[in-house]
């Protein structure tokens, strides 16, 4: 059964994970993030009129996109290295340098993402 | 490194609700990475090489539906708003829907470890998932 823990919010921020906790929390805050947009971005298909106008002017800003981008991309290839180390244990030994190859797969593919998009907001 | 590994292997763990949600997790974060890998093909086999740029690809490789690629070059609506992809996207919705409610389910029982909350937790995702899958697929189907 659910156990009570005795630790504080400082206590955890304070804890030196490194990569896999920035990965972490990164993944959760990202995970989170698509939960909102996804289904705000339904609702206002669905609702259509001022409300659904008013979310989906947000949802096509680039400034919106880019933080749009930044979550999916990051929890789809974080959660990519998480299934491939998850469903092959032997790999878990790897887990840091799994998380530097991430990395290099997800800046390039960001960035071009960055470029696009602010490239077409300034009518590129 | 030398010590053993603590891990067991996928086939000797044993099989709860919990324990397969766990799977699920992994194994529907494939399945939408499978959809998307379809979706882009279809993309680029509809002459988005010309039409989109590379932001544009990926909004209609998270979901493949017309109104994505409404602002974009592309001349024809009507390949992109296909049975086969209203298909793919509803599948799309199920899965992320699923995978996604069951994940902010996991991060607050991070949070809350009282009983009642997370039976109340329950309930409350249990009845978002069918309805949010509801409304998605009708957007889908009729937008």
């Amino acid at each position: 059964m659910a156990r009570e823990r005795n630790v504080g919010v400082i206590q955890g921020l304070r804890y030196q994970g490194g990569g896999p906790q920035i990965a972490w929390l990164l993944h959760r805050i990202s995970g989170l993030g698509i939960v909102i947009f996804v289904t705000t971005h339904i609702l206002a298909s669905f609702l259509g009129g001022d409300i659904g106008q008013f979310i989906n002017d947000i949802y096509e800003s680039w400034w919106f996109q880019i933080i749009v981008i930044f979550c999916a991309l990051f929890h789809g290839i974080n959660g990519l290295r998480i299934t491939i180390l998850d469903l092959w244990p032997k790999l878990l030994e790897y887990q840091r340098e799994a998380i530097w190859v991430e990395w290099f797969v997800f800046l390039p593919v960001f960035g071009l993402a960055v470029i696009v998009i602010v490239n077409t907001a300034l009518g590129g | 490194m030398s010590t053993k590994s603590r891990t067991l292997p996928l086939t000797k763990r044993g099989m709860n609700f919990e324990t397969f949600m766990w799977l699920y997790t992994r194994l529907s974060a494939l399945a939408l990475y499978l959809f998307m890998l379809v979706a882009i093909i279809g993309a680029l086999i509809m002459g988005a090489r010309n039409q989109m740029n590379l932001a544009d690809v990926m909004r209609w490789a998270f979901t493949p539906n017309y109104t994505h690629v409404q602002s974009t070059n592309v001349p024809e609506l009507d390949p992109w708003a296909t049975p086969f992809w209203k298909v793919v996207a509803s599948l799309i919705v199920f899965t992320a829907a699923t995978h996604g409610l069951h994940g902010v389910l996991s991060v607050l029982d991070d949070y809350f470890a009282q009983p009642r909350a997370r039976v109340l937790f329950r309930v409350i995702i249990t009845i978002l998932i069918p309805v949010l899958i509801g409304i998605g697929i009708y957007v889908v189907w009729t937008a």
